[in-house]
């Protein structure tokens, strides 16, 4: 009877929601930090250096395709943005937004994807395609340096509230939310690394670990996988809105895509 | 998408920074995918660079060499000439970009 009770008990606590939320937590403003400052020198001058970082292979792709006439004979994205008429210079450093037409969430990739199909009469890019990559990556590039800030208010307050949810979410196997490494922990070690912020104002950003370039969702996936929790599908809704929470949260730190990460 | 950093114009006998760089994933063969099967490998070969024609710089790639392979070599300008960069897999597939160079 008692181990019933027990029993009864802990599954009692397992069920519990509060269990599923890790406590609320926050980096002071002042403490907030790039992921740049936690690498090694040596990688921080892989970044800097406009030649040798790797990522620039795509932003220059990304500059081709933005000035090259699709094969349809639609428009291409500069006889649109010019520097005079709907400029994208710092536009990524805004992202993700609600778009206008439809009231949704969108991030740079989704915005493209929009652009061809509204405007240019084209299929969507695949996520993580070199085309996709390479057209956020210049993008993303032309806003470098500038600060983050998104707007959170109106249409985008509920997508607000759905990042910070899952960013506080204990998930997977392993039983932790975002918050418990990257606001708790963060500037100690997991095994050989240093744990980051968690900022996202580097991406997209060529990954030692991937060997090649990649967006935020993709990264996103890897710290679910990491705590063996199901990682969601590239550009779903939920991690499009953890996009815009973490860019609130990173708000003031500034754009280095392509960044160079480990 | 290839990257190439070589100057335009360079003084008869001044040494010149050359630099190349290749979008290529250098898949070693070693690796295994999510169903355990080998990745197959999939690496450049060989770069070779030649000013007017002749060999200035040559290298040979391993599975070892990491993915968009990056190189930093020195030449002495002589005369007017093209520079050629270029790399061959192990299919034998190539790719070549040039550049011209101004010796005054």
């Amino acid at each position: 009877m008692r181990r019933a009770c027990l029993l009864a008990l802990v599954l009692a606590g397992c069920s519990e929601d509060h269990d599923r939320v890790a406590q609320p937590s926050q980096i002071a403003p002042e403490d907030i930090q790039s992921g740049y400052d936690f690498l090694q020198p040596e990688t921080q001058s892989l970044q800097d250096d406009e030649f040798a970082n790797p990522g620039y292979l795509w932003v220059d792709k990304g500059q081709a395709l933005f000035n090259q006439a699709p094969e349809n004979g639609g428009p291409t994205c500069s006889s649109c943005h010019s520097d005079d008429s709907r400029p994208v210079s710092k536009a990524a450093a805004h992202y993700p937004a609600i778009d206008e037409l439809t009231g949704k969430l969108v991030n740079i990739e989704a915005r493209i994807n929009l652009c061809r199909e509204r405007y240019q009469d084209l299929s969507p890019l695949e996520y993580e395609s070199d085309e996709l990559l390479g057209l956020t990556a210049y993008l993303s590039h032309l806003a470098q340096g500038e600060p983050v800030s998104v707007k959170i208010d109106g249409p985008a307050k509920k997508y607000y509230a759905a990042g910070e949810e899952y960013f506080f979410l204990r998930k997977g196997q392993f039983n932790l939310a975002c918050s418990q490494c990257h606001n708790e922990h963060w500037g100690e070690k997991l095994r050989g690394d240093t744990i980051s912020q968690g900022h996202g104002n580097a991406f997209p950003a060529y990954r030692m670990e991937w060997q090649t370039f990649g967006s935020l969702h993709r990264r996103l996936r890897d710290c679910d996988s990491g705590i063996r929790a199901e990682p969601l599908e590239f550009g779903s809704e939920t991690y499009t809105a953890v996009e815009l929470y973490l860019a609130k949260r990173a708000e003031g730190l500034a754009m280095e895509s392509p960044g160079i990460r480990r | 998408m290839i990257r190439i950093s070589a100057p335009e114009s360079a003084f008869e006998g001044e040494v010149i920074e050359l630099k190349a760089m290749i979008q290529h994933p250098m898949e070693t063969g070693y690796r295994r995918d999510s169903k355990g099967d080998i990745i197959p490998r999939d690496i450049i070969k060989s770069f070779r660079c030649t000013y007017d024609g002749n060999i200035v710089f040559e290298a040979e790639f391993f599975p070892g060499i990491a993915a968009n392979p990056f190189l930093t070599f020195h030449a002495r300008a002589t005369h007017t000439g093209a520079l050629t960069f270029s790399w061959t897999d192990q299919h034998g597939e190539s790719w070549t970009e040039e550049r011209m160079l101004t010796v005054s």
